[in-house]
């Protein structure tokens, strides 16, 4: 019950990017072409999973019973960018395609602050293994649906005629806009349990 | 001269938020109130210019394979000093920054001045890089959170600026008005800039 509660919130009510802005870089970035987005978000969505887990244990087994809590960020950002090196290679590995169309965005991953918030969440909520790992998994999920849906949307607002200055990101913002407003609606569900 | 350049290039012509699109996270995340815009601007620039520095005086021993790694680790660590920091000096701005604080390590800003700027200048230069785009972010994001402010609170740096009757446009203070002002800010920057160059 309350995994599914938590699911159902990292994927529409807190949706990482619409409604807490974390992971707005490749929000931005990787949304021009619909197959490159749902790449990205598989991408993203396992290492988010993979992350929250690790991260957990990090925190519990070594960070607290060291007394070295402090050392959280630098610890955290360092087993994501080794994963995220990790899954590059199995990318590279696995779909010669996919790795170049993803470029530079891959190893951007890093520096997907949804990866680490996702993490640095996990330990403030307190959540034990499996609801951070569910958690993670959620807010990759609901980062796929974001980026992959407004994918779908950037593709016909390349064909509008746009003023000069609102093209390119203005434009893509107030549309990200329209879509945060539609997720709002998704507030408030289930605010007696959570 | 050229350190007057190097510091002036992130206010208009690099401006991190405006020209370049990067750090867009904290840029929505925080602008509600404009004390928070301001607290994260100084915050980032403190990592910024310190990571700039750093990053500048070890450029010669780092091993091109390993560079970013290494720059993480040096952005990461001002992180947890200036989250130190905050949290012993200002305990209200931490509340209200909260995660954001430690994801000031994966603003794209610091790492993207690493890699284009700190490892190719001398300190002094990279010093003033840093402070330059670490003003231009906090003037930016001090601006979007302005606007916020007054629109979705009737609250200017927390003092009432509107008399009882004002009903402030509280979807300004919600994501969907943080979206909304950026694009309209970067479009508006776009405008005087081409207005500019005529």
């Amino acid at each position: 019950m309350r995994l599914g509660l938590i699911i159902i919130s990292a994927i529409f009510i807190n949706n990482f990017i619409l409604s807490q802005f974390l992971g707005i870089c490749p929000f931005l970035g990787v949304s021009k072409k619909l197959d490159t987005a749902v790449g990205m978000s598989v991408a993203v969505t396992f290492v988010m999973g993979l992350a929250s887990v690790i991260c957990w244990m990090i925190q519990y087994y070594i960070l607290i019973p060291f007394g070295i809590g402090y050392l959280q960020t630098i610890a955290f950002i360092l087993v994501i960018a080794g994963l995220v090196q990790f899954v590059e290679m199995v990318i590279k590995k696995t779909s010669p395609t996919l790795y170049q169309a993803l470029g530079i965005y891959l190893p951007l991953i890093t520096t997907n602050c949804a990866v680490l918030g996702v993490a640095i969440l996990n330990i403030n909520k307190s959540y034990n293994l499996i609801e951070s790992l569910v958690n993670g998994v959620g807010g990759g999920l609901g980062f796929a649906l974001a980026i992959v849906l407004f994918a779908g949307v950037r593709e016909r607002l390349d064909l509008a005629p746009i003023p000069k200055a609102l093209d390119g990101f203005p434009i893509a913002m107030i549309a990200a806009s329209l879509f945060s407003i539609a997720f709002l609606g998704f507030s408030g569900l289930f605010s007696g349990l959570l | 001269m050229n350190l007057w350049k190097d510091f002036s290039n992130g206010l208009l012509k690099e401006n991190p938020t405006f020209r370049l699109v990067l750090g867009t996270c904290p840029t929505l995340a925080i602008t509600t109130a404009v004390f928070n815009g301001i607290g994260m601007g100084i915050a980032a620039t403190a990592v910024l210019v310190g990571s700039n520095l750093i990053i500048s005086l070890i450029k010669k021993g780092t091993p091109n394979e390993v560079r970013i790694p290494i720059f993480v680790i040096v952005i990461a660590t001002f992180t947890t000093i200036v989250e130190m920091i905050i949290k012993a000096y200002s305990p209200a701005l931490d509340k209200s920054l909260g995660l954001y604080i430690p994801l000031i390590v994966v603003n794209c800003i610091i790492i993207a001045r690493a890699e284009a700027f700190a490892v190719k200048n001398p300190p002094l230069n990279s010093i003033m890089d840093g402070l330059g785009m670490g003003l231009g972010f906090t003037v930016a994001i001090t601006i979007i959170s302005a606007v916020r402010e007054v629109l979705g609170a009737g609250t200017f740096f927390g003092m009432q600026l509107f008399g009882a009757n004002f009903e402030p446009a509280l979807i300004m203070i919600l994501p969907p008005g943080g979206f909304l002002v950026f694009g309209l800010s970067i479009a508006a920057f776009n405008k005087i800039m081409s207005l500019r160059k005529v």
